[in-house]
């Protein structure tokens, strides 16, 4: 822009400074404007947004138990898992997915569980065989971990084939890649340990909960695998 | 660098020096983050850039017309409640639409909001501009944008893996170069789309440069 040549004139009066009621008010309505807004946005798509969360999570209950054709859903009641239809669970009790092959077999169970992660809650489901006793597979539902390190937890197929046959007794256990011993342990991903570690937690924290209940509706021990 | 003038020729400057002279990518050099973190396909890049596209002229077009009505002291505060909102509505809107996409996109759709491109358009331009002007301004600059992001993940996925929009270009017999969709081809492609620009500009006259653009930020 050209530049103004000094003039020795009484410069004009300066804008009147808004007064701090103004400007808080005009924060507020503005804030106030972008709430409705938003709120209004997270009404609409809600519905959508919950139909393909329930839809994508019965895709990944076949994936995390193979061969499984039809799915049940449980919950625990009087220290039993009972079979419950659609809309016959209360609004915030825990349930877990029952697969059953072609002769109506049942195979296991497709557990959701979550816990912290990195950066954010990692949302998972991993499949239980109740016979073999093993975590058959595992799926990240939802995670916001690091792009490039951590989102490995559900990009590295990798470290996802660790949940093919994984001994959850007594504890799944990560360790440095190429350093597994035991049928028990992962391989951590280099540069995204916190990364495998949440995971491993989230699966032995819901494994304590679910396990139990498993084998006491079936009747077997499970504390052991000679029994 | 800033007028007033809402002449139709000066209308069309303004919409076109985004796209190419004043590349919010390529010359001005803002923007990287999601520049180099969600090209590593085309379709990430598309629909990053669509969605930058939205909230940036919804941005500018909201800012211009309110522009009276904001004290200067808290206009900053302001424009990024309206950018917030617009990101708001766009990532809902993702995920109802395009969940797969959203979840690779990640956390890159709510950084929308910190996007320099976006605070600076209503900054240098909304904020002292007609509303019919800030449009075409923010549709240039995002054109620009969304022009860079799918050069960019053209490229890198081409190279990295032998396709277009998920189209698979050569045939079975050829190796993807793999580094080129990992996070370092999106340095190395930026660096050689760059270095051809550069080269570009040094080759025109000297009155095509821009001296105000000099200053590589954000």
């Amino acid at each position: 822009m050209k530049q103004q040549p000094i003039q020795w004139v009484k410069p004009p009066k300066a804008e009147q400074e808004p007064s701090s009621t103004r400007l808080v008010l005009t924060m507020a309505v503005a804030g106030f404007l972008s709430g409705l807004l938003t709120i209004s946005i997270y009404l609409v798509t809600l519905p959508t947004i919950t139909a393909y969360k329930i839809e994508s999570l019965r895709q990944a209950v076949f994936r995390v138990l193979p061969n499984t054709v039809s799915i049940q859903e449980y919950v625990y009641r009087d220290g039993q898992l009972r079979a419950v239809k659609d809309g016959e669970k209360a609004k915030d009790e825990a349930s877990i997915y029952g697969g059953f092959d072609i002769r109506q077999n049942m195979l296991g169970y497709a557990i959701a569980a979550e816990g912290a992660g990195f950066q954010d809650t990692i949302r998972l489901l991993y499949g239980y065989d109740k016979v073999q006793k093993r975590i058959v597979g595992m799926e990240v539902l939802d995670s916001r971990e690091t792009p490039g390190l951590g989102d490995k937890i559900y990009k590295d197929l990798d470290f996802v084939a660790n949940f093919k046959a994984l001994n959850p007794l007594p504890e799944i256990k990560a360790v440095k890649k190429g350093q597994r011993t035991a049928d028990n342990q992962i391989d951590a991903i280099t540069g995204a340990t916190i990364s495998s570690v949440a995971i491993v937690k989230i699966i032995n924290q819901s494994n304590a909960l679910w396990l139990p209940r498993i084998h006491a509706t079936h009747g077997h021990c499970f504390r052991s695998l000679s029994c | 660098m800033l007028t007033q003038n809402s002449a139709p020729d000066n209308a069309y400057d303004e919409f076109i020096k985004g796209v190419w002279r004043e590349n919010p990518v390529f010359v001005q050099v803002l923007g990287m983050c999601p520049t180099l973190a969600v090209t590593n396909s085309a379709m990430n890049a598309l629909v990053m850039g669509l969605a930058t596209f939205f909230v940036l002229t919804g941005s500018s077009a909201l800012v211009s017309s309110v522009k009276d009505w904001i004290p200067k002291q808290v206009r900053i505060s302001c424009y990024v409640i309206i950018i917030a909102t617009f990101v708001t509505v766009i990532d809902y809107t993702l995920l109802a639409l395009v969940p797969k996409i959203h979840k690779e996109l990640g956390a890159f759709i709510p950084l929308i909001v910190v996007n320099c491109i976006i605070l600076g358009r209503q900054e240098a331009f909304a904020s002292k501009n007609t509303v019919y002007l800030s449009v075409l301004d923010a549709m240039g600059s995002s054109i620009g944008f969304l022009f860079a992001l799918l050069a960019l993940g053209g490229l890198r996925e081409i190279l990295g893996v032998g396709a277009l929009f998920g189209v698979n270009l050569f045939g079975e017999h050829y190796e993807p170069w793999v580094i080129m969709v990992l996070p370092p081809g999106g340095f190395l492609v930026l660096g050689l789309i760059l270095l051809f620009f550069n080269w570009f500009k040094a080759r025109k006259p000297e009155k095509s440069l821009n001296p105000a653009l000099e200053t590589p930020h954000g």
